[in-house]
């Protein structure tokens, strides 16, 4: 195709709009976390090729040992992204809502809107990272409270997902697969539900609310496969981080997402059993078996 | 004057405030957030807030993570 024929195919393609989360607007439906990484330069070039204007870090104590060691914070455009805290690590509701102050307090320090926001993780074990769902929804409730814009990490339950919802979470953020698993949507039809629940107005949803599939991708057919679902977005770290090119599978990442938004809203063929050749039977010389 | 620093005991000379010990540290440009017995100490309290013996004092910052 020449590039004039793509450039015609885009303008008559709608742009993909940005997504709206509580009071915060992202240009692109990509967050990508920031751990991981082989080195700092590797992630900032990895982030710059996901299109990402919003990028996930952890809270963790200062190093005070290693003062010469480089800050994470030298490598990240703070003027472009908006950075969003997470409670990574927290097994209690008391701890996340510990850390996500820390996390507000550093960002205000540093005048940078993701102060206002928080990704929660309530944690049940070190070997799934499944979400402790109890914790989550006390945390959620005490950090609404305390006026945080409030993304919950959420397994693909939409009881537990509405519930969250109705405690004032701005996102309901379900889990395709375990956290670095690698294995995608796990179950399709869980994440479908937690979809329809948030969303479908007949099921007390609202189609504007925002829902982000969060963790277990691995690689970009996993965010298609999300996007298609009906998601508005995805989050991912170690799918890009772990990579063995990191740049080049954040810009697959970043090609999937805009290939899943346009399938899910393109009206994808319905699923036959049997063939439907796609040349005419008509004119056909052949001796057709059967016939 | 002895406290519990990041996990590890630290002994401080006089009856310092937050603010001294982040000085102290040589932390008082870098992006961090101190808790003292897991309540957030807020910057603009780091020059009044005293430090007493037995406190735990956390201080930390942002890294990578997803």
């Amino acid at each position: 195709m020449t590039a004039n024929a793509v450039d015609a195919m885009s303008a008559a393609c709608p742009a993909i709009p940005p997504i709206r989360i509580g009071g915060f607007t992202l240009r692109s439906r990509l967050v990508v976390g920031t751990g991981k990484y082989r080195d700092y330069p590797t992630m900032q070039a990895a982030i710059e090729a996901s299109g990402a204007d919003c990028v996930t870090v952890a809270v963790r104590r200062e190093r005070l040992v290693d003062a010469q060691g480089r800050s994470i914070l030298d490598f990240l455009p703070l003027d472009r992204l908006t950075i969003l805290p997470n409670t990574a690590g927290c097994f209690t509701a008391e701890d996340a809502v510990r850390v996500s102050r820390l996390g507000r307090e550093i960002l205000e320090q540093l005048g940078n809107p993701g102060a206002g926001w928080v990704k929660l993780e309530v944690l049940g074990d070190r070997t799934t990272l499944l979400p402790d769902p109890v914790g989550t929804l006390e945390a959620c409730k005490e950090l609404v409270k305390d006026g945080f814009t409030v993304l919950c990490y959420s397994s693909d339950d939409p009881i537990i997902a509405a519930r969250l919802r109705d405690a004032g979470a701005a996102s309901v953020m379900p889990a395709g697969s375990p956290i670095g698993s690698g294995r995608g949507v796990a179950n399709p039809s869980a994440i479908r539900l937690v979809i329809e629940r948030l969303k479908l107005a007949e099921q007390g949803g609202s189609a504007d609310y925002p829902v982000i599939v969060d963790a277990g991708v691995g690689t970009a057919s996993d965010i298609v496969h999300a996007m298609e679902l009906g998601a508005d977005g995805v989050l991912l770290n170690t799918g890009i981080a772990h990579a063995q090119d990191p740049v080049r599978m954040a810009h697959a990442m970043r090609l999937a997402l805009d290939a899943g938004w346009h399938t899910a809203r393109a009206g994808r063929i319905p699923r036959k059993l049997y063939a439907n050749a796609s040349s005419p039977w008509e004119g056909v010389i052949s001796h057709i078996p059967g016939e | 004057m002895r406290i519990e620093l990041n996990g590890s005991p630290k002994d401080l000379d006089g009856s310092p405030t937050v603010a001294d010990l982040v000085r102290q540290l040589g932390l008082e440009r870098a992006a961090c957030a101190v808790e003292v017995n897991a309540r957030l100490v807020r910057k603009s309290e780091h020059p009044t807030h005293a430090l007493r013996e037995g406190d735990r004092v956390e201080v930390v910052t942002l890294v990578g993570g997803g």
